[in-house]
């Protein structure tokens, strides 16, 4: 007894769930007269925004709203509109929200630009950072007091080279480029 | 200069948590109507429980009334229902638009909530509401007395925001068209 009534219930769970299904899946289908109209209403769907589900094209959502412009859609492009006058009979009515891809305007012109300019500018940083590390940068000229310094320390430097072999190779490498470095900025200087 | 340099990152930083900040504050959903300061749309549409009477938009036009989209499949509606018919008793002249609905299940629901609205406009294609620009219930628009569309409240409508958006709104346009 009990068992049958286990049985009919899991029957009538399983029969609810198969009248369910398809009802959740469903997504209407449209025949087009022609090839072209089928391909315009593929672009379009994909390009109109969802005014109820913010991140989906009409398309993708299934909410009601985006059935509705999916209708309207369809017969317009039947009764012969053109692309243009569908989007800005959407556009008088939902904004310029429902565009994917907004119109160059005032407002947008910022939107449209920023990538071009962020673009710039990373190429400016990229460049002049490049050239900073190859050194073809115009040298830092020094003061008097501070060439005054530096050849003071080269002077120096120069006295101690004698101390060890080791240390000698060493800081006559530095010493070189540096008293090299010294002329140059010396004469550019001047 | 140098050393200024280094608080580049830090002042990014305060213009991008400046910006985020100012996001967390914006309802993602809340998006200005298309329709504002243009006349409400033409139709012409059946009366709710008016035998087939027939209606347009100059019957409902002519003083400052709000327009309220509602739905018995819309639960949302139910719960500023009571409100409207506080409003309606207060002399607030209110239209329904009965969008994409049932007749018999509309009228049930006006019998046994009450009745706010000077009448029911039905919308069952929706037809009225797409050009609205409607995308879901509740809606309510405020329209001028010359049938222009001044304000559109999407969501319930309730003291807050009754008190707060509308009414202020709604005694605005009442003293522009006295004078």
């Amino acid at each position: 007894m009990n068992r049958t009534a286990l049985c009919a219930r899991t029957a009538v769970g399983l029969l609810l769930l198969l009248f369910l299904q398809p009802a959740l899946a469903v997504i209407e289908t449209y025949e087009f007269e022609q090839e072209s109209l089928r391909e315009r209403y593929g672009v379009l769907t994909a390009e109109l925004r969802c005014p109820k589900c913010q991140n989906q094209n009409i398309a993708d959502s299934n909410a009601p709203i985006a059935q509705d412009l999916r209708k309207q859609l369809y017969e317009q492009l039947h009764a012969g509109s053109s692309d243009e006058e569908i989007v800005e009979y959407m556009v008088s009515r939902y904004g310029e929200f429902v565009m994917y891809r907004p119109r160059l305007n005032q407002v947008t012109l910022v939107l449209w630009l920023a990538p071009v300019i962020l673009l710039a500018l990373a190429l400016w940083v990229l460049l002049s950072s490049l050239r900073r590390r190859t050194g073809v940068d115009t040298p830092v000229s020094l003061t008097a007091a501070e060439q005054a310094k530096l050849d003071a320390i080269v002077a120096d430097s120069g006295a101690s080279n004698v101390a060890t072999d080791d240390a000698a190779t060493n800081s006559t490498a530095t010493n070189n480029s540096g008293s090299n470095n010294a002329t140059l900025k010396g004469t550019s200087n001047d | 200069m140098g050393r200024l340099k280094l608080f580049l990152p830090l002042g990014l930083f305060i213009v991008l948590a400046g910006f985020l900040l100012r996001g967390l504050q914006l309802d993602p959903q809340a998006m200005p109507s298309a329709l504002i300061d243009k006349p409400l749309p033409e139709f012409e549409l059946t009366v709710l429980g008016g035998n087939g009477q027939r209606v347009t938009r100059q019957q409902v036009i002519g003083e400052v009334a709000l327009f309220n989209v509602w739905a018995t499949w819309c639960v949302s509606c139910r719960v500023e229902h009571p409100y409207l018919t506080q409003l309606a008793a207060e002399g607030v002249p209110i239209y329904g638009i009965n969008y994409k609905d049932e007749d018999g299940a509309a009228l049930q629901w006006l019998r046994e909530l009450g009745d706010p609205y000077r009448l029911n406009i039905v919308d069952t294609e929706g037809s009225l509401g797409l050009d609205l620009g409607v995308f879901g219930a509740p809606e309510t628009y405020i329209v001028d007395a010359l049938g222009v569309i001044r304000y559109r409240h999407v969501g319930v409508v309730d003291a807050r925001v009754w008190l707060e958006v509308l009414e202020p709104i709604v005694q605005q346009l009442r003293q522009e068209e006295e004078s």
